[in-house]
């Protein structure tokens, strides 16, 4: 056996070991905490010019003229907001409703296959989407969906005017089908983690199932359920292949959801690479920014929401 | 009452049909891929490079190549910092900081994929005005962060306290204890959220515009443009092409395999190894 | 009472789980080659005075340990010795079997064993640890199986294998058949006896007929009003079942305690 010094000397070697081990655990964590960090700090940095040159004016003028170097995200603003908008109100009504039969009404053998392929739909990558939206879904809207709509609705001035396919309309559609699984499987886990006792106990008055549900269940899982809405829209407001492809690419504010318009996301996937001059890339890396803080406060309002239904965090 | 038991029946059957909605679009979608790309794949599609405007044929076998190298590159940075900051979240996640992290994460999970690339941009394209793969990979990396990071928490979180008691009592160095014993214990998890966090990337399009930048020719170096397959299913399909148009079809066909392959695998293979 | 010899003493000993006491003032000692018993209702804290002893106790966030534990003389909470010596040196079995899933029933009982050494000498070393555990004939065709194969009694035989490749001084079990039937049960106490010969071992069970059948010595505690554990009192196996000094003694070996 070897001798005492020389194994308190193999000791030493271990914990300056597992000195380096805690190191780099920390170092990780700093690492990202860091790189979270410097994902804002770069993009105020880059913005820097612009938010300089425009202020405020920045969100609530509607020029976005390269030419003359006038920048006004409104439009843009406007598009991202009633695309995300329809999406959320489509997704929000059929995900919740999705999620209490998943989590309520369907026999195991039938909720399990169901929810891993509405989970799957959440995989399907967004330039599928935007694909599938463009060559199937837009020509649908433009030859029966819009002029169905347009005959029993065209009174109200969101479904007037001319219908080109692309548009505000389309867009809403596909980021509905893109954010149902998130909606889905959240409200799902926040509808089964809602206490048994509570539904019993309506069951035991001589409520129907889905009395229960709908009165007492949904409404006891109101809070994780908005942050299961709330963090669907985050997604919606923040897409940008299948939105770009699909919404028609106009800078323009018209009260017809049939018309073309523009995302934040979608005019920097098309104009950034092409941009030159210094104002020109910086209202683009502002718009980077504010796509960024909106989904900040977005997500950060939803997880905290889900964190006291959930418990995790 | 038996209006009630009606209503109750119609409720139920709308939940039903809701459910169901989510699954007959995703069977449209894909059977829709199916169809159309199937028309457009054969072999010269994966074999290969991409032809200009007006000739027949071409594929996009750079742009596979550039995918897998890109995202290689992208688990290689993010694979230690999110098993290492899931393994502090695991072992010290108690107090603020620790929650601050977890929030953080989880915040991170759902800024936009094109807010992301930007950063990529700015810190590595900008600088030596040249787009790069690396710089693509680097944005990928973030995007897997979180899903990493959380997973593998998750992970260890689920080894048995005594396992790791165990290791410890015996004299193991905390070192050992977590590397030997601790992680291996996890390690279905861990793969399952790796492979969900590849999932996540591989048909990632938005950050790739202006990091890897693409090109229709063989490029294996890193720090150069390289092309990427959901990039240019990107640009077919917008082009004006019918030919291009079916090319994009075929690139679709081949990126939702690879992905519900990834998923298929790491849900109903890998995860349920990982809950026994 | 004061064994003629201790290695392992435990002197004005409290450790705490974050504001809360478990245990207060605990002074004991533990007589070589010998099975000295830690008796006492639940939440009595005799599993936390074992977990203080091989400095496990401290892992757990919060939890942190007053007064001193010497082994051979030397307080094992002074800087001078590192954990990993210490826990070198006093082994630990556990309440569940806890093999390592990932490892063969092998390497389990090579993980102790410092990677330095020459195969040849692991491997003698896992088998004499194997045979000390009385596993040897019931493995030795199997060495690379995974240890999940084997059966709960098998598998805690396999644990105290593991700890004793290390070659430790002091093997500490925290209630080490609780989780086995009536067969495993008595084959781990028939071991613990033939350790006693070559090991000093500290078992804490809440089965009085244990203690009373493999125990050397018997340590009675009790959590007071307070919610604290302490000593009640200490003595020869013999005389705490037959003629206990304190009257809570009595109580409990009668089973006249709630």
């Amino acid at each position: 056996m070897d001798q005492p010094a020389q194994r308190r000397r193999r000791y030493a070697a271990v914990a300056a070991t597992d000195r380096a081990f805690l190191f780099a655990v920390y170092a990780a964590v700093g690492l990202f905490v860091l790189l979270v960090a410097l994902l804002f700090a770069s993009l105020v940095h880059g913005s820097w010019p612009s938010l300089r040159e425009f202020g405020a004016r920045f969100l609530w003028t509607s020029q976005w003229n390269p030419v003359t170097n006038q920048f006004g995200a409104l439009p843009l603003i406007f598009g991202t907001l009633v695309s995300s908008l329809i999406a959320i109100v489509l997704a929000g009504i059929v995900g919740v409703l999705a999620a209490a039969f998943l989590a309520e009404f369907a026999p195991g053998w039938l909720a399990r296959p169901l929810s891993f392929i509405i989970e799957l739909l959440a995989a399907v990558p967004s330039v599928v989407f935007g694909l599938w939206g463009l060559f199937v879904l837009a020509p649908a809207v433009r030859s029966s969906i819009g002029p169905f709509l347009q005959k029993t609705l065209g009174f109200l001035p969101i479904f007037a005017g001319p219908i080109y396919g692309v548009g505000l309309f389309t867009a809403g559609l596909v980021l509905a089908l893109m954010i149902l699984p998130t909606v889905t499987a959240i409200s799902r886990e926040v509808i089964a983690a809602i206490a048994r006792d509570q539904r019993e106990a309506s069951m035991a008055l001589g409520a129907t199932k889905w009395e229960t549900v709908a009165s007492v269940v949904l409404p006891a899982a109101r809070v994780g359920i908005f942050g299961a809405i709330v963090l669907g829209l985050g997604r919606a407001l923040g897409e940008t292949i299948a939105t770009t492809m699909v919404i028609g690419n106009r800078p323009e504010i018209a009260a017809s959801l049939f018309a073309p318009s523009y995302t934040l996301a979608s005019l920097i996937a098309n104009e950034f690479t092409e941009a030159n001059g210094r104002i020109y890339v910086s209202a683009l890396l502002e718009l980077g920014l504010l796509l960024f803080l909106v989904s900040f406060v977005v997500n950060g309002f939803a997880r905290l929401m889900l964190y006291t239904v959930l418990r995790r965090g | 009452m038996r209006a009630r038991h009606i209503r109750s029946f119609i409720g139920t059957a709308l939940t039903a049909f809701c459910a169901s909605l989510g699954a007959v679009a995703l069977l449209l979608i894909f059977a829709y891929v199916l169809l159309q790309g199937f028309r457009a794949l054969n072999p010269a599609f994966v074999t290969q490079l991409p032809v200009p405007v007006g000739e027949s044929g071409g594929g996009v076998a750079n742009g596979i190549v550039g995918s897998a190298i890109t995202v290689a590159l992208a688990i290689v940075i993010a694979m230690p910092i999110g098993l290492l900051s899931g393994l502090f979240l695991a072992l010290f996640g108690r107090g603020w900081f620790p929650s601050v992290v977890r929030f953080l994460s989880d915040v991170l999970s759902g800024i936009p994929s094109i807010a992301i690339g930007l950063f990529a941009y700015i810190l590595f394209v900008a600088p030596f005005r040249h787009f790069s793969a690396l710089s693509a990979s680097f944005a990928f990396a973030m995007l897997m962060l979180p899903v990493i990071l959380r997973t593998s928490e998750d992970a260890v979180r689920s080894v048995p306290r005594e396992i790791r008691e165990g290791a410890l009592a015996l004299g193991m160095s905390e070192y050992a204890t977590t590397m030997r014993i601790v992680v291996p214990a996890a390690r279905s998890a861990i793969i399952t959220g790796l492979l969900l966090s590849i999932a996540r990337v591989t048909g990632e399009t938005a950050p790739l515009i202006f990091t890897a930048f693409g090109t229709p020719f063989w490029e294996l170096n890193p720090s150069n443009p390289m092309a990427q397959l959901p990039l240019q299913i990107f640009t077919y399909a917008i082009s004006a092409y019918q030919s291009w148009h079916q090319q994009a079809w075929a690139g679709a066909l081949l990126l939702i395999c690879a992905v519900f392959v990834l998923n298929v695998f790491a849900r109903l293979v890998l995860s349920p190894m990982a809950k026994r | 009472m004061i064994a003629l010899e201790a290695p392992l003493r435990v002197k004005a000993l409290s450790a705490y789980y974050g504001a809360r006491r478990a245990i207060a003032d605990v002074g004991m000692d533990f007589a070589k080659c010998s099975i000295t018993a830690l008796m006492g209702p639940s939440g009595c804290g005799k599993t936390t005075l074992l977990r203080c002893l091989n400095r496990i106790h401290e892992i757990l966030p919060g939890a942190r340990v007053e007064g001193e534990v010497l082994l051979d003389g030397e307080n094992v909470y002074e800087s001078g010795m590192s954990v990993i010596e210490l826990r070198r040196r006093i082994g630990m079995v556990f309440q569940r079997p806890n093999p390592f899933p990932t490892l063969s029933i092998l390497g389990n009982v090579l993980s102790g064993i410092p990677p330095g050494a020459p195969r040849r000498e692991r491997f003698a070393a896992a088998e004499k640890a194997l045979r000390s555990a009385a596993l040897w004939d019931e493995v030795k065709d199997k060495l690379q199986k995974s240890s999940m194969a084997l059966s709960l009694g098998q598998q805690q035989r396999l644990c105290i294998a593991r700890a004793l490749a290390v070659n430790p001084e002091v093997l500490l079990m925290d209630e080490p058949t609780g989780s086995l039937d009536p067969i495993s049960t008595l084959s781990i106490e028939e071991l613990m006896k033939v350790l006693a010969k070559r090991y000093t071992l500290a078992v804490v069970t809440h089965n009085m007929q244990q203690a009373a059948r493999v125990s050397d010595y018997a340590a009675f505690m009790l959590a007071g009003e307070d919610g604290v554990g302490r000593l009640v009192e200490m003595d020869e196996t013999s005389r705490i079942f037959t003629n206990p000094s304190d009257r809570r003694t009595e109580d409990y070996i009668t089973g006249r305690f709630g």
